[in-house]
């Protein structure tokens, strides 16, 4: 299984190597959200700076929207649906595969977001631990989940518009206690915000150990 | 030795249309056999079932000892075929030698299997670092072709191969296929291209309206070639 997802990983950060999706489209989206949250709540930064974090998690949640789209695009010209249910590869594997590419790219246009965030906004970065920790637990909430709606969403014929109605309401856990955890890091009070990167945490350990369950299914039923 | 592919009255249905109306044929190991029928006759569906991509809904469809009707046997089926159908399953932006590497991989082929198949199918040299996306039609048939080759499937089912090869490209499709059969694998293909194909095949079998001709099958100029 793990051999199957290192392979099914390795392939698709290196199609986003060739194809520069998530540099040249992805990144930029992210930064231009960011610019327009900016002119339309406070150019003066007073409410930026309070509602950074929120305005972060919200930038990275439609981000993952495009990168979850992307990865199920590619499966799907030119029969990549039938080779990868003929390939032999465990359908395990492609799912953790797929989310470890998902997680990989969403990490780096957090690195982006943060940057454009301190800069931008003015806000101060604190409380790193909890700020990475939450991070990490909240990516892989976002790249598990994603991973198993994307697949689910990916055989139907209106799967562009359908994933983000499917996925959003799924994903509004880890948009808020992503958002309580920076705000207690960033405010220095991290202690109130571990428990909420508990939560993450177990968010991302449910739907990794259900998407390992359920994908192969989902891959030859929808 | 038991055929490699059984069907008795194997019907599939694509969503309540019978693609399949009571399909019989055996296929015996080492045989090619070529399936011809007009277009919507059910050749297609026929080698889809026989990768395990369709259920049967009807009948009885055994494939290389995998029941059909089983779903978990359908899909431990098909690490042992390989399907060649008109999506050639290659990604763009990857290369030639990433797309090779990447199915060979996937079936748990090893680096000089897939060297082999990428050299065997003329990929080697400058093709092979050329993105799939730049490809002409031949040359990504070639490309599909070495990721079935990569895979050294038991029971190769190829759907309409010859299109878009050049002359060149025939031939090698069928040197190929060829050397497969000679190595112990069983070939289903079917075609428009009569005259090539039934030249490469041991048998026709003629479909039409999702079953098997009466007449069939037809006699062709080559017995099988049977692998103790």
């Amino acid at each position: 299984m793990f051999r199957d997802a290192s392979l099914m990983a390795g392939k698709d950060l290196r199609v986003e190597l060739r194809s520069h999706v998530t540099t040249q489209q992805v990144a930029p989206f992210a930064i231009l959200m960011l610019i327009l949250f900016g002119v339309a709540l406070d150019p003066d930064r007073g409410i930026l700076t309070r509602a950074s974090a929120g305005l972060f998690w919200v930038s990275v949640l439609f981000c993952s929207l495009l990168a979850i789209q992307r990865a199920f695009t590619i499966e799907a010209a030119d029969g990549g649906r039938d080779a990868l249910r003929l390939s032999g590869l465990d359908p395990a594997g492609i799912f953790l595969g797929k989310a470890a590419a998902i997680f990989v790219q969403l990490g780096a246009l957090e690195l982006v977001l943060a940057a454009g965030v301190v800069v931008m906004y003015g806000t101060e970065i604190t409380g790193l631990p909890l700020l990475v920790a939450t991070c990490l637990a909240a990516t892989a909430g976002l790249a598990a989940a994603g991973t198993l709606y994307g697949v689910l969403a990916a055989g139907l014929r209106v799967r562009e518009t359908l994933l983000p109605i499917l996925l959003l309401p799924v994903l509004a856990p880890v948009l808020i206690g992503a958002t309580r955890a920076f705000e207690a890091a960033l405010g220095g009070a991290a202690a109130d915000g571990w428990p909420w990167c508990g939560l993450l945490a177990a968010f991302a350990l449910l739907y990794t150990a259900f998407g390992t369950l359920a994908f192969g299914t989902l891959l030859e039923e929808s | 030795m038991e055929p490699v592919v059984q069907l008795h009255g194997a019907v599939t249905l694509l969503g309540r249309f019978p693609a399949l109306a009571g399909i019989d044929l055996e296929v015996a190991a080492g045989e090619i056999v070529l399936l011809r029928g007009p277009n919507g006759a059910g050749k297609t569906t026929l080698l889809r079932l026989c990768a395990g991509l369709l259920p049967v809904a009807r009948g009885q469809a055994v494939v290389l000892g995998h029941d059909l009707a089983n779903r978990r046997q359908a899909r431990s089926l098909r690490r042992r075929v390989g399907l060649l159908g008109h999506a050639t399953g290659l990604y763009d932006e990857l290369t030639v030698a990433d797309n090779i590497h990447f199915w060979g991989r996937a079936a748990g082929a090893s680096p000089t299997d897939i060297i082999a198949a990428l050299t065997a199918c003329g990929l080697d040299g400058r093709l092979a670092g050329l993105g799939v996306a730049t490809l002409s039609a031949g040359q990504r048939r070639r490309t599909a072709l070495a990721c079935l080759l990569a895979r050294r499937p038991e029971l190769w089912l190829l759907d309409e191969p010859h299109g878009g090869l050049d002359q060149d490209g025939r031939d090698l499709l069928d040197d190929i296929v060829r050397q497969a059969v000679a190595s112990g694998a069983t070939v289903m293909l079917s075609s428009h291209e009569l005259d090539r194909a039934a030249a490469l095949a041991h048998r026709v079998v003629t479909i039409v309206g999702g079953t098997t001709d009466a007449l069939d099958p037809l006699p062709t100029s080559e017995e099988p070639v049977l692998v103790p």
